[in-house]
């Protein structure tokens, strides 16, 4: 099981303090963020793509490319990359070069994006969102795997012989996730291609995504990958800790109160009672991480969202050395819950792997 | 046959509600209901934070899955500022945008003064057309002077009717998730428009 960070990228206030970081100030803090993860023992980062401000990630292969060039193990990937409004040939490409790059250590998770004006931003309209979200990824499937790409669509002029270089490294694409809040053509999509379906999670409430979930893990097994139990499942989660869990609340309650996606709303017991949102104690972290496996069956990858709403980077440099010290309980308990056959997380030398025994085979 | 009464009433105990109550009476009587209120005001916090989040609480879910499944509705709200309250456009704001397709309603309000009645044809109305609900032609206004006639238990009585009526007439189609496979969502798209 994999486990590490996604970051939204905001450009938020501490309100504890009234400073606001500049954004190359932001984006350097990403980068430490990044290479701590990798430092505690972490296995992912992934960045989100933003276009619009307070949010600096625009850019997530030339972040990742840099942070790829000062890591050995972690794994880049982001959260989400717009599959609407971004050139299918143009993410083929920028994600093959990231591949060749980081010697593998990518893959990406698709989003559909979630603010309206992008879309005209970028040449596209809105209610166009899940075609485009459809079309745009049936072509980049097909440079990935085809060398010459003839095509024709409804979104973008047609292909004539073409061919997206760098061809993927070791002719395997990058692994890719489907991330979704509330579609449920988003898990069909991604169980029709047998990719992941990452479950975002974190502001809604459990049983909304126990039902994405279980869909597509039975149209995955529909659609002939295997059995419902062997798709790949990923969730996002949100956690403040300190040693004694009245701290972690006391400090956190000023940056849940005034946060900007859901602030001056419910309050931070309703929200966690709601959510999977958990601030505590490391061990009270341990036991709701563990329990999401009770109503997603197991899993393989868990992303926590730990640099938001203003927090200071030494305060998220310090919940990364807490995340350090409890993911190897976290990977010793899932493991010993693991049903036997499920499968584990991708990675560049498995999909590999995967692919010259289907050649041998 | 359910039947769920949504009041917006704020005041303990408040007219808007004893309209409400004596309309769902009316109905009770006239056909086999098992009546479900839902008083708006003890959801108001909730309703709010639904607003900022995106999610509901358990009760508040509660209350609109309610609202979905029922077979008929009431739906009663005071008149403020020549419309309905705040809080009860608040509450449908959440509804999902075909959750009342077909579905048989009757709307209510009451005010200080008779001259407000026409905002059940001017706000209510429309508000239900827009959300596909078939509203039924008799809506019950109760100025304060209006408790005190005859008149407003005929009105409360016909309106009754014509619910119970929609009621029995049109059953609540039961709404299934259809998920279109995605080789057919393929194919529409590779077909030229």
């Amino acid at each position: 099981m994999q486990f590490g960070i996604f970051s939204v990228g905001d450009v938020t206030t501490d309100p504890t303090t009234g400073v606001t970081p500049s954004e190359r100030e932001r984006i350097k803090a990403m980068v430490t963020i990044a290479l701590k993860a990798e430092e505690v023992g972490l296995d992912v980062f992934a960045t989100g793509e933003h276009h619009n401000p307070p949010f600096v990630p625009s850019s997530p292969t030339t972040m990742l490319g840099y942070i790829a060039a000062r890591t050995e193990r972690l794994i880049l990937s982001t959260a989400t990359t717009l599959i609407t409004t971004n050139d299918p040939v143009k993410i083929a490409e920028d994600f093959a070069m990231l591949q060749h790059l980081a010697d593998g250590r990518v893959d990406l998770m698709m989003g559909r994006g979630n603010t309206g004006p992008v879309y005209p931003w970028f040449g596209q309209d809105i209610r166009q969102g899940i075609p485009l979200a459809i079309e745009n990824y049936a072509l980049l499937h097909e440079l990935w795997r085809n060398d010459v790409v003839d095509w024709e669509g409804r979104f973008r002029t047609p292909l004539q012989g073409f061919t997206s270089t760098p061809r993927p490294l070791d002719g395997v694409p990058p692994f890719v996730w489907h991330g979704s809040i509330r579609s449920p053509e988003i898990a069909e999509q991604a169980a029709y291609y047998g990719d992941g379906f990452f479950a975002n999670h974190i502001f809604w409430p459990t049983s909304h995504f126990q039902r994405l979930i279980s869909l597509y893990r039975e149209r995955f097994a529909h659609y002939g990958h295997g059995t419902p139990e062997q798709a790949y499942v990923g969730l996002g989660g949100q956690v403040f800790m300190r040693k004694n869990s009245q701290d972690a609340v006391n400090e956190f309650r000023p940056y849940f109160d005034n946060a900007p996606v859901y602030g001056h709303g419910p309050s931070l017991e309703d929200f966690s009672r709601e959510t999977p949102l958990t601030v505590g104690s490391p061990q009270q972290v341990i036991e709701r991480t563990l329990g999401f496996r009770e109503y997603v069956g197991d899993y393989q990858r868990q992303l926590f969202l730990l640099d938001h709403a203003g927090l200071p980077l030494k305060t998220v440099l310090e919940q990364l050395d807490l995340l350090g010290e409890i993911v190897p309980v976290l990977r010793k308990e899932f493991a010993a819950r693991r049903a036997p056959g499920v499968a584990e997380a991708p990675t560049h030398e498995s999909l590999v792997a995967a692919a010259q025994e289907k050649v041998t085979a | 046959m359910k039947l769920v009464v949504v009041s917006a009433g704020l005041t303990q105990p408040s007219s808007t509600r004893l309209l409400a109550d004596r309309l769902a009476a009316s109905v009770g009587a006239r056909t086999d209901v098992s009546t479900r209120v839902v008083e708006l005001r003890e959801l108001a916090v909730d309703i709010a934070n639904h607003l900022v989040t995106g999610f509901p609480s358990p009760a508040l879910g509660d209350a609109l899955g309610a609202v979905e499944e029922a077979d008929g509705l009431i739906a009663a709200t005071p008149i403020f500022t020549a419309s309905y309250s705040g809080l009860f456009k608040s509450f449908f704001d959440l509804i999902d945008f075909d959750a009342l397709t077909g579905k048989p309603v009757l709307v209510a309000a009451t005010g200080g003064t008779a001259r407000h009645s026409l905002a059940l044809e001017h706000a209510l109305r429309p508000m239900f057309a827009y959300l596909h609900a078939v509203v039924v032609p008799t809506a019950v206004y109760a100025a304060s002077e209006d408790w005190a006639d005859g008149e407003l238990a005929g009105r409360i009585d016909r309106a009754a009717g014509e619910l119970a009526d929609l009621m029995l007439r049109t059953p609540t189609p039961h709404k299934e998730e259809e998920l279109v496979p995605f080789a057919e969502q393929l194919a529409a798209l590779r077909k030229k428009p």
